[in-house]
């Protein structure tokens, strides 16, 4: 059975016609050919496919793209500005060396900046313990927290 | 222009295509005409196939094609190899069963491909997979490799008596006997290595396409090193020429060893697409790369070490029983072996030691090479003895340390290697002042008042990086070689492109590399590109691993840069009427010496292209030339590790207070890479050592942690940050002068740590991972005898 999902991507209508157990992650990556969102594991641990639904941090691979009808979606390839200036977010993660092979990035940049509209001045325990939901292999978190240090300093 | 690059942190390329969501992995990459993959797996850990039916599966929709290990048998389709030949003790070579693509007969691990299915749509491959119907005679299955040795232990192999590979011996065993023999203390420890699993983030993927138009095939996939894929692929399992095959590892989302090898889903795929005439994608789910990934580490150990009344090493002896899983992956014979015994040395000038190893097959993964690979195994047994014997002996850690440490170099091991150079004093002693070790006991005393248990430990490790010689690397088994291959390409305008033959998946070799190339040449980084991972566009390659890239690809492109050089002193001399002798080249500047007279590096390059003005009796026109560099020796990084832990006895709970990593890579381009590459390796150490733990169930043979939510992977919370620095001692055989620092971090964290725990709970030893309930149950089980 197929079904059509219509939402707002990236401040765009987005929709199509899709099976009904599609997933959101396979409907930004798939039909929209929004590669930036990545699947890294099968059960909603490694938070690589991390979006937001309206504003706040979700992982896009536990809810179908049904779920999503109506509603904001914003991906990684959305939170530049119109002129390529990278968001405050993305800065940091490149100042602070934040980043390594790149594919868990996209899922940590869109969780951080959703930490930051929770605690917008985190210590270091706080962004530890709210990383809970985003695997990284590569940095050993060192300096993913030290981006976010130095976001949240920018965006105050 | 003079720029220097060399020593700065300059900020990754990289970075932006993947802050943005525009990298390139290899499931990003949808192909016209794409069908997908999924392969029907073995629920068990060993028995025989007595059927596969698929007829259902090839009426569900969809589908494109089914192929199973009668097909590939049908097809005459090689198994695959393992690159790494050993001899035993015995002289015979080892064991190598067939490692069949798709299983044939029967299946030996849970997870064991045994037939692909293909289909228009992802969704349904899946749904016809589920219709293929596989009939099995279950048996017994054997996971543990001391189990396995044992006699009426199942056969993993009909044709391998005992599971036993080979066993292999390092050292002089009657000059270690005898050192014991006069030993004042001998220092035994039991070890367990524990089983890890890779887990790179980006799962592994491939897209394989033939094209009837020339009979070629085109293979996305992302691993480590294309070059090898390709030829081991083509040579050994089934038979195409290489020059028909291409092969991409585009962007790649973390290696850490588990993407260097040749695995059966890259040519099923590959054969595949010529059998259904489609591009064909396969990307691993997570739970199949935790069943079909290499696995790491995963040694039994007993290991004893022999001093002098004064605490002087007089001798070690190690006896290991490594478990190989299954089958033999690539380079998995060559982990305990070649790269773990000749390490047995660490720091230390113990003038005797002798190592014996089995490799065993048991009815799980194979397991191979893993960030550090052998190194960090090596590093556990030799770390974790000193501080046993420096306790028995009521000598300080650092001090019983200090009193052995090579001092002079070139030192030749009793274990084959020659350790060019090194300092381990200087990392000691700035790792001791950076850790506070002097107010250590205050702060321990402070939380014994709270009820807290706090401990220190130390790990001084050694690693060789960078495999070489080929020829003496051949001698020791090997079935390639070693080396790596570069390609600077000048193009008229001055701007260069690099092809490396090693691959970048995390390292930011195309800024490191750049900053290396613009230094060289004295051009500006943004005219300085570098390509990797594509077998169309780069001339050669061996691929990333054992921290190698630097020293041996970063080697092979200045060999390159230094022939591009010289012929550019060729040009300009003639442009400039000069002797070529007379030609200095400094800034990027082709000068004739001792006056203002010069061309840019960017002028010479014109006129190659543009030869109208050209020595052609002398020279060829272009600006383009390659280099290969096979290295004399291993380089061998060094370092030294203080880890500081608080203990809830109350809760089992370990806190990481502080831990030091003070490291001598020789030589550093980017420093802030470095540093990153070392956070990276310490999490994966300090996972081994806190979180991780590969399990199968002895009775099933099932794995237990084949999840996320069963297999530990280090969160944020779990880690602390950290104290870096390096001190440096330029390796002496590169010419750059460094030495690898990609899996140090992973290699002397684990026994820091547990010296560490081990420490603060007043105890000799207990197996890694240093979970709550373990630490808890170790403390437990302390009290108890102490209470008796």
């Amino acid at each position: 059975m197929t079904v059509k999902v219509s939402m707002t991507v990236n401040g765009k209508p987005a929709a199509a016609e899709v099976e009904e157990r599609t997933l959101l992650v396979t409907f930004i990556r798939e039909s929209l050919r929004l590669t930036g969102t990545h699947v890294g594991c099968d059960t909603a641990q490694c938070g690589a496919c991390t979006i937001h639904v309206n504003g706040q941090a979700m992982k896009s691979c536990n809810m179908l793209a049904m779920q999503a009808e109506g509603k904001s979606i914003t991906t990684i390839e959305g939170i530049a500005a119109a002129d390529g200036t990278l968001h405050p977010m993305q800065e940091a993660f490149r100042q602070n060396h934040g980043l390594q092979c790149g594919f868990c990035t996209p899922g940590m940049v869109m969780s951080a900046i959703d930490m930051l509209n929770h605690y917008p001045d985190p210590d270091e325990a706080t962004i530890r313990a709210e990383l809970d939901g985003n695997l990284c292999r590569c940095t050993g978190y060192h300096n993913i927290v030290k981006s976010i240090q130095a976001a949240a300093k920018t965006m105050r | 222009m003079a720029t220097p690059y060399i020593g700065v942190p300059v900020q990754r390329r990289e970075d932006l295509r993947f802050l943005t969501g525009a990298g390139n992995y290899t499931d990003d990459l949808t192909l016209p005409g794409q069908t997908h993959a999924v392969f029907v797996r073995s629920p068990h850990a060993h028995a025989r196939i007595r059927s596969v039916k698929t007829a259902a599966a090839a009426r569900a929709p969809g589908v494109v094609g089914i192929f199973t290990g009668e097909d590939v048998a049908a097809a005459r389709i090689n198994g695959l190899p393992c690159g790494w030949l050993i001899h035993g003790t015995d002289g015979q070579p080892m064991k190598e069963p067939a490692h069949p693509i798709l299983a044939q007969g029967k299946v030996r691990h849970a997870g064991d491909p045994v037939a692909v299915v293909i289909a228009e749509s992802l969704a349904q491959a899946r749904d016809a997979a589920e219709r293929v119907e596989v009939d099995y005679d279950l048996l017994p299955s054997v996971v543990d490799s001391v189990e396995a040795l044992k006699p009426g232990a199942p056969l993993v192999h009909d044709d391998v008596a005992a599971n036993r590979c080979y066993t292999w011996a390092i050292g002089d065993k009657a000059a270690t006997d005898a050192a014991f023999a006069s030993a004042a203390h001998v220092t035994t420890l039991e070890f367990q290595n524990n089983r890890l699993i890779p887990n790179p983030i980006e799962p592994r993927a491939v897209n394989a396409t033939y094209s009837r138009a020339d009979d070629s095939y085109t293979l996305h996939v992302s691993n480590q090193n294309p070059h090898v894929e390709r030829l081991l692929m083509c040579a050994f399992v089934l038979g195409l020429p290489e020059h028909k095959v291409r092969v991409v590892a585009p962007d790649v989302g973390g290696g850490f060893g588990s993407k260097i090898y040749l695995y059966a889903e890259d040519v099923v795929l590959t054969w595949a697409s010529k059998k259904v005439n489609r591009p064909i994608k396969w990307t691993a789910e997570r739970s199949e790369s935790f069943l079909t990934d290499a696995h790491g580490r995963d040694h039994h150990t007993r290991a004893q070490l022999a001093l002098d009344r004064d605490g002087r090493f007089l001798a070690l002896r190690v006896d290991t029983k490594a478990n190989m899983g299954a089958y033999l992956s690539t380079f998995a014979s060559a982990v305990p072996t070649i790269l773990y015994a000749t390490l047995l040395a660490g720091q230390y000038a113990t003038p005797h030691i002798h190592c014996e190893v089995t490799a065993v097959f048991t009815n799980t993964a194979p397991v191979d090479a893993y960030r550090g690979a052998g190194r960090p195994e090596a590093t556990y047994v030799v770390e974790r003895i000193v501080e046993a014997a420096a306790r028995e002996m009521k000598i300080d850690p650092a001090a019983l340390r200090r009193r052995n440490f090579i001092r002079s170099f070139p030192y030749q091991t009793p274990v084959a290697l020659l350790y060019d150079t090194g300092d381990y004093e200087a990392t000691l002693d700035r790792a001791i002042e950076m850790a506070d070790v002097a107010g250590f006991p205050a702060r321990r005393a402070e939380a014994a008042r709270r009820g807290k248990l706090r401990g220190l430990g130390y790990a001084c490790y050694i690693e060789a990086c960078g495999i070489a010689p080929s020829s003496v690397a051949g001698s020791l088994g090997a079935r390639a070689g070693l080396f790596e291959a570069g390609e600077v390409r000048v193009h008229p305008t001055g701007k260069v492109t690099v092809f490396t033959g090693s691959h970048a998946h995390g390292q930011g070799h195309e800024t490191t590399f750049a900053q290396v190339v613009a230094d060289r040449l004295g051009i500006s980084m943004d005219d300085v590109e570098i390509v990797h991972g594509d077998t169309s566009k780069v001339l050669f390659g061996m691929g990333t691993y054992g921290s190698r890239s630097l020293a041996v690809g970063g080697t092979a492109i200045v060999k390159a840069l230094d022939k591009v050089v010289a012929k550019g002193r060729k040009i300009a001399a003639h442009l400039l009427e000069a002797a070529e002798s007379d030609i200095e080249f400094a800034d990027g500047q082709f000068r004739v010496a001792g006056t203002d007279r010069s061309k840019a590096f960017a002028e010479i390059a014109l006129t190659a292209y543009v030869p109208h003005n050209f020595p052609h009796d002398k020279l060829e026109p272009g600006l383009n030339e390659n280099a290969f560099y096979d290295p004399s020796n291993f380089t061998f990084p060094a370092g030294t590790y203080v880890c500081e832990v608080e203990v809830d006895p109350e809760t089992g709970i370990v806190r990481i207070e502080r831990f030091v990593a003070v490291d001598d890579f020789g030589n550093i381009i980017n420093p802030m890479i470095v540093e990153g590459q070392v956070h990276g390796g310490l999490v994966q150490g300090l996972g081994q050592a806190m979180n991780e733990c590969g399990i199968y169930d002895s009775g099933s043979g099932q794995l237990t942690t084949g999840t996320f939510l069963d297999y530990c992977m280090p969160r944020a919370d779990d880690m602390p940050s950290f104290q870096v620095d390096t001190r440096s001692t330029p390796c002496t055989h590169n010419p750059l002068g460094v030495k690898g620092c990609g899996e140090a971090g992973a290699i002397g964290s684990p026994p820091a740590l547990m010296n560490a725990i081990t420490d603060a709970l007043g105890v000799a030893d207990f197996a890694m991972p240093a979970t709550p309930q373990r630490v808890w149950a170790t403390l437990q089980q302390a009290q108890r005898k102490q209470a008796a």
